[in-house]
């Protein structure tokens, strides 16, 4: 501590102390106002005269028996609301049994601080405090004990069975780690994040009914959530139909081609009918909050904004890659079918996104 | 010792008892060791006694929640009372926390008696945090208790994610969501990390009962375990007090454990456990009917996370766009990554901040009397900064509520924000400061001078003059008794040498410490008193 | 019940719904934004308008309207053509109070409605006397009486997004705001679904069905009908205002106990 030298050591304040610390950039002065020591007691009313006592104590009472009151009325609550399937019960119940336990409660609470107020001492006392650092004799034999201990252990030394203990110790946590691969089956995550359900000629179908969409029923400025057809809870993605539509939700939208401002946008979608990827490319949310006239898609949790006009590059937010578009086309029946699988991966960047 | 029995026994049940815990776990020793230890009296004091019932509110509700929730993600048919549900696939952990709420008496309010626990659990330890941030009480020796309670707090935000995401509802799914989102992020291992939490893809059906046994059993196991250490470091240093008459680095002033205490703090549990129950019964929390079973599709306008995650979500949300870049095959999300850092850094400023103070200061004493915020200007300043920094990116996860609350563009509050992250902590910072020692200014006046007292008399030659009322010793003594500080030079060590370090402290030094102003010392007031004399005396002239 | 409600909820859209789809698209004849636009629009309203309501629609809306809309409501640089637009719109405009526009701002406000139902009335009649358009629905068609469950599904997909599970409302881009739908009524609902008012998408009866749209009504006025048994909902804004309370009310309600406790009794 040689930045410390030159700097006035101890102060007042540990004049109690038996060890003297370094005060640092404290400045101690000699010339400090004396402490007055703790101020006088005032008398409570509840100690002059034996009416508020009695009074005190009497409100004490009334809580304590308020508290009982309140914890019996809250079992009488219990059975008095029951609930059955009109919710109008649930509130009865939750709101007549709290209100009971809550007096009960209320009630121990303020009587007890209440009583401690009046009724007990309310003079303030002082208790000395020492320092934390143990008594010379108490450090010294401490240090006794453990160089004592490290004399009869050899463990400074045998150096080899210290640092074998070293190596062992380091080693012994790492079958956690292959314990912990298991979290997952997946052996290949990241290309797992690769595909969707979507193929070539799969429909699309309304979410959540599964209804196949026709291009005619597209107006211009509608809006429709779409997953591919056959993605059903009870279909056959039984087992993994979130995991599926997590990445297969698309939004479809109709907007004039007329407006619209990318080539590719207009030769991947079908008369100005365009499909695109309804989760973020930030952390995943739904994109699914589309403006007709400003052909604006927010993201309702961070605040990406999409500009459906314009390949739905990012134009507001922490997001960066535009949405990924699902190439479309119609089928002999005039039903949209994907024209694939999506270009790229959707949802959000992971490190290995853009790797082949 | 037979004796003792039977002094026991003459006692009464009472001394039979005590005397029965004596005999096997030397009840005795404990109690005159600890029955009638000192503890100070403030209502800042209470903030942590807040937090931990809480926490006892939120073990008691939670235990009672468990034997009825069940983590399973398999899908079901909701067959239950509320209608518009009826027929709907969800989760089992869905429909059980639906049950939980329709179809068990209380279970509604030991539901909501649960989640605002958690709330207030987390809130009251940041305020507690706060105060003694602003009192210096983190100072030697409770630099490390300081470590442990900014423990508890992170702690106590995981247990409230936790515990957010296991109803597995739409707006907890989404939560979810965004945490899959942030993980993938992470450069190298972020796709593999997620795959192993969600056991597969995101949702996969072994996220809620992961959650489930974190959150019942190793966050609370690990938060009791922090509780009981910094319990016990309580104990050793015995609780700080405020500056005041009599109030000493080396004694404690205040009131015996027994009996005032154990009626206070004690009485004190039952206020907290009932406001919470009050507020339970009456006030909803976390609706999950109205959000159905979660679905990776749909997404509800203000998904918000609870208090707490707010200023993670608020980073997230204030992340400039286009940040993320790809190198060769891989890709760098620094929309994530940024805020990211800039969490995990005001964490480790927080967490590493009395270990910064005392190095600054050199000062090695124990510091049992507070701080008045105003006496240490430049530390209230930097933790206003902090406040406003936090209170920025925890207001940046409401931008949308801001802007349809107070008809502004959500555009325009964000961009805001940006700009406000960096320049309001700036602000705050001058602005505090300068408030501080305005007021200590203002507090030497006042002990030079008196209090004015609006009181207007003319003396005989025409001249007009305000009476001021000198203070009292107790009065005075709290304004002047403070620790003052004075800025350093860099000074050559051993060697002769002046090292960065020594530069770098001077530095700080003088950043915390140039503008001081000093408590009147008793020389100060003696020649101040000529003039308190003077006014003395023109008001008993004046009077008579 | 829970498998009845299951089927209805994921088969496919019923036979009557397609049957609605087409005739639909049979009565759509001509009108240039109609035109543009594809095939499908709502049945004309069956009721048909007498001529002296028209004229009389004529003269309000050349009064109230015409100066924004242009004298034949072809629409001028300030407003949309309203040719096709549809009783639909202009009854929802109108009796909303959206309309005639007071300020130019991010989006029109509600606010109380100007006109009385006659007189709105006669302004749909006259608009809709211009082109077809999707017209006003009746009550059957508003009735509450649809499928809840799947009215709540149907709901969260395409419309919580912006309205909020709990019909709260939201925040669009640049000061633009889904509002909130627990005032709303039926009527009102089914018509902003069917014109697409200002930002809002257009949902056409092939996107939400009648029944679709039905059902979501239904969902909707139960919400309405029936107060959180939690107790006060705090609008339902979520956890921010949860977050707001707990520190404001609870927190405060605590801290001012500490401060009691702390304080000397007299």
């Amino acid at each position: 501590m040689s930045d410390q030298k030159g700097l006035v050591p101890a102060s007042h304040d540990s004049e109690g102390f038996e060890h003297d610390y370094n005060s640092g950039l404290a400045v101690v002065t000699a010339d400090k106002i004396p402490d007055p020591g703790l101020e006088p007691h005032r008398v409570r009313m509840t100690d002059k005269s034996v009416k508020h006592e009695n009074r005190a104590a009497r409100q004490v009472f009334y809580w304590f028996m308020a508290s009982a009151v309140g914890s019996v009325g809250s079992i009488v609550a219990y059975f008095a609301f029951p609930i059955s399937s009109d919710l109008g019960t649930v509130h009865n119940n939750t709101f007549f049994m709290g209100l009971g336990i809550a007096l009960g409660l209320f009630g121990i609470g303020f009587g007890a601080v209440h009583w401690a107020k009046t009724l007990m001492p309310d003079a303030e006392v002082a208790e000395p405090r020492h320092q934390t650092r143990g008594a010379e004799d108490v450090r010294a034999r401490a240090v006794e004990i453990v160089s004592l201990a490290n004399s009869e252990s050899g463990f400074s030394r045998r150096k080899l069975i210290r640092r074998s203990l070293y190596g062992a110790l380091a080693m012994f946590p790492l079958p956690a780690l292959v314990l912990f691969k298991d979290m997952t089956t997946d052996p290949n995550p990241q290309g797992t994040l690769r595909h969707t359900m979507w193929t070539a000629g799969t429909r699309l179908a309304l979410d959540p009914t599964g209804t196949p969409i026709k291009a005619a029923d597209l107006t211009i400025g509608s809006v429709f959530h779409v997953i591919p057809e056959g993605l059903m809870p009870d279909g056959a993605h039984k087992d993994d139909y979130l995991e599926q539509k997590a990445k297969a939700a698309v939004l479809l939208v109709r907007v004039d081609p007329a407006q619209i401002n990318s080539q590719k946008e207009l030769d991947w979608g079908y008369n100005g009918i365009v499909a695109y990827s309804k989760i973020c490319t930030h952390v995943g949310c739904p994109v699914a909050l589309y403006e007709q006239h400003t052909h604006h898609l927010l993201c309702p949790c961070h605040q990406s904004t999409f500009d459906l006009a314009n390949d739905c590059a990012v134009i507001f937010g922490p997001a960066t890659r535009p949405l990924p578009q699902l190439q479309i086309t119609v089928d002999a029946e005039g039903y949209l079918v994907a024209k694939g699988d999506f270009s790229e991966p959707v949802g959000p960047s992971f490190w290995e996104r853009t790797a082949k | 010792m037979s004796n003792a029995t039977s002094t026991a026994q003459k006692g009464g049940f009472l001394a039979g008892t005590a005397n029965y815990l004596d005999e096997r776990v030397g009840v005795g020793g404990i109690l005159k060791e600890f029955g009638r230890k000192i503890f100070p009296d403030h209502w800042s004091f209470m903030l942590g006694e807040v937090a931990l019932y809480s926490f006892l509110v939120l073990l008691l509700s939670g235990t009672f929640l468990t034997f009825f929730f069940q983590p399973a993600m398999t899908n079901v048919i909701y067959d239950g009372v509320y209608g518009p549900l009826k027929g709907a696939e969800m989760s089992i952990a869905y429909k059980s926390a639906l049950d939980i709420s329709f179809e068990v008496r209380g279970g509604l309010l030991m539901r909501e008696l649960h989640h605002w626990a958690a709330l207030l659990f987390v809130a009251a330890a940041g305020l507690h945090m706060m105060r003694v941030f602003f009192t210096g009480a983190f100072r030697k020796p409770r630099e490390i208790n300081w470590v442990v309670g900014f423990a508890l707090f992170v702690l106590a935000m995981a247990g409230g994610f936790t515990g957010y995401s296991l109803p597995d509802d739409l707006l907890s799914g989404n939560g979810l969501r965004i945490i899959d989102g942030m993980i993938k992020g992470l450069p190298v291992i972020g796709a593999y990390v997620s795959s192993m939490l969600f056991g597969g893809e995101f949702p996969g059906h072994q996220i809620v009962a992961r959650l489930y046994g974190l959150h019942i059993l190793l966050i609370p196991a690990f938060i009791l375990i922090f509780i009981v250490i910094h319990l016990f470091m309580v104990v050793i240093h015995k609780h700080t007090h405020y500056s005041g008459p009599g109030r000493r680095d080396d004694n404690v002033v205040g009131y015996p454990l027994m009996p005032v205490y154990v009626a206070k703090a004690g009485g004190f549990f039952f206020l907290v456990f009932g406001v919470l129950m009050l507020v339970a019964a009456t006030v909803t929390i976390n609706p999950i009917w109205l959000y159905g079973g979660y679905d990776p599709s749909p997404v509800s306008a203000g998904t918000q996370p609870d208090w707490y995650i707010g200023w993670a979500d608020g980073a997230l949300r204030l992340a400039p766009s286009h940040l993320e870049v790809t190198t060769g095959n891989y890709t760098w999300s620094w929309n994530i990554l940024l805020p990211m850092i800039v969490l995990i850094l005001l964490l480790v400023l927080v967490a590493a901040y009395p270990f910064f103070e005392a190095w600054v200061t050199g000062d090695k004493r124990e510091h049992h009397v507070l701080d008045r915020p105003r006496n240490a200007p430049t530390r209230t300043a930097i933790g206003a900064a902090g406040m406003t920094f936090y209170a920025v990116l925890w207001a940046g996860a409401s931008t949308d509520l801001i802007a349809t609350h107070f008809a502004l563009s959500l555009n325009h509050v964000l961009t805001t924000m940006q700009i406000s992250l960096i320049v309001l902590p700036i602000i705050a910072f001058f602005i505090t400061k300068r408030v501080c020692l305005s007021l200590q200014r203002k507090d030497r006046e006042i002990v030079l001078h008196g209090r004015e007292t609006g009181r207007i008399v003319r003396l005989p030659h025409g001249e007009y003059l305000e009476i001021h009322e000198p203070l009292d010793e107790y009065e005075m003594y709290k304004l002047v008794d403070f620790i003052d500080h004075k800025p350093d030079v860099a000074r050559p060590n051993a060697q002769g040498k002046i090292t960065l370090g020594a530069r770098a402290r001077a530095a700080l030094s003088r950043f915390f410490f140039e503008d001081r102003v000093s408590p009147v010392s008793a020389s100060e007031l003696a020649s101040a008193h000529p003039e308190l004399d003077a006014v003395e005396h023109v008001e008993t002239k004046a009077l008579v | 019940m829970a498998s009845l409600n299951r089927k209805s909820m994921f088969s496919r859209r019923r036979p009557f719904a397609a049957a609605l789809v087409i005739a639909a698209g049979l009565l759509v004849t001509g009108g240039g934004y109609a035109a543009a636009t594809t095939a499908v629009k709502a049945q004309q309203d069956p009721t048909v308008a007498s001529q002296s309501q028209i004229d009389l629609g004529h003269k309000l809306f050349l009064a109230n309207c015409a100066s924004c809309h242009g004298k034949n409501a072809e629409g001028t640089k300030n407003a949309p053509t309203l040719i096709g637009v549809g009783a639909a719109s202009v009854d929802f405009q109108v009796s909303s109070g959206r309309m005639p526009a007071q300020a130019s701002g991010p989006q029109i406000q509600a606010k109380a409605a100007v006109f009385n139902d006659k007189e709105i009335a006669a302004m749909a009649a006259y608009v809709a006397s211009l082109a077809p358009g999707p017209a006003i629905p009746t009550d059957a068609m508003v009735a509450n009486n649809g499928d809840l469950t799947r009215g709540g599904q149907l709901f969260r997909t395409n419309c919580a997004m912006c309205h909020n599970a709990a019909g709260a409302g939201g925040a669009l881009t640049q000061g633009k705001y889904a509002p909130a739908l627990t005032d709303t009524g039926a009527k009102e609902m089914y018509e902003a679904m069917l014109t697409g008012p200002q930002n809002m998408p257009v949902f056409n009866d092939a996107n939400l069905s009648p029944k679709d749209k039905k059902d979501i009504i239904t969902y909707l006025v139960y919400l309405q009908q029936h107060p959180s048994v939690g107790g006060l909902s705090l609008d339902n804004l979520g956890p921010v205002a949860e977050g707001l309370f707990v520190w404001v009310a609870v927190l405060g309600g605590i801290i001012a106990i500490t401060v009691w406790l702390g304080a000397k009794s007299n």
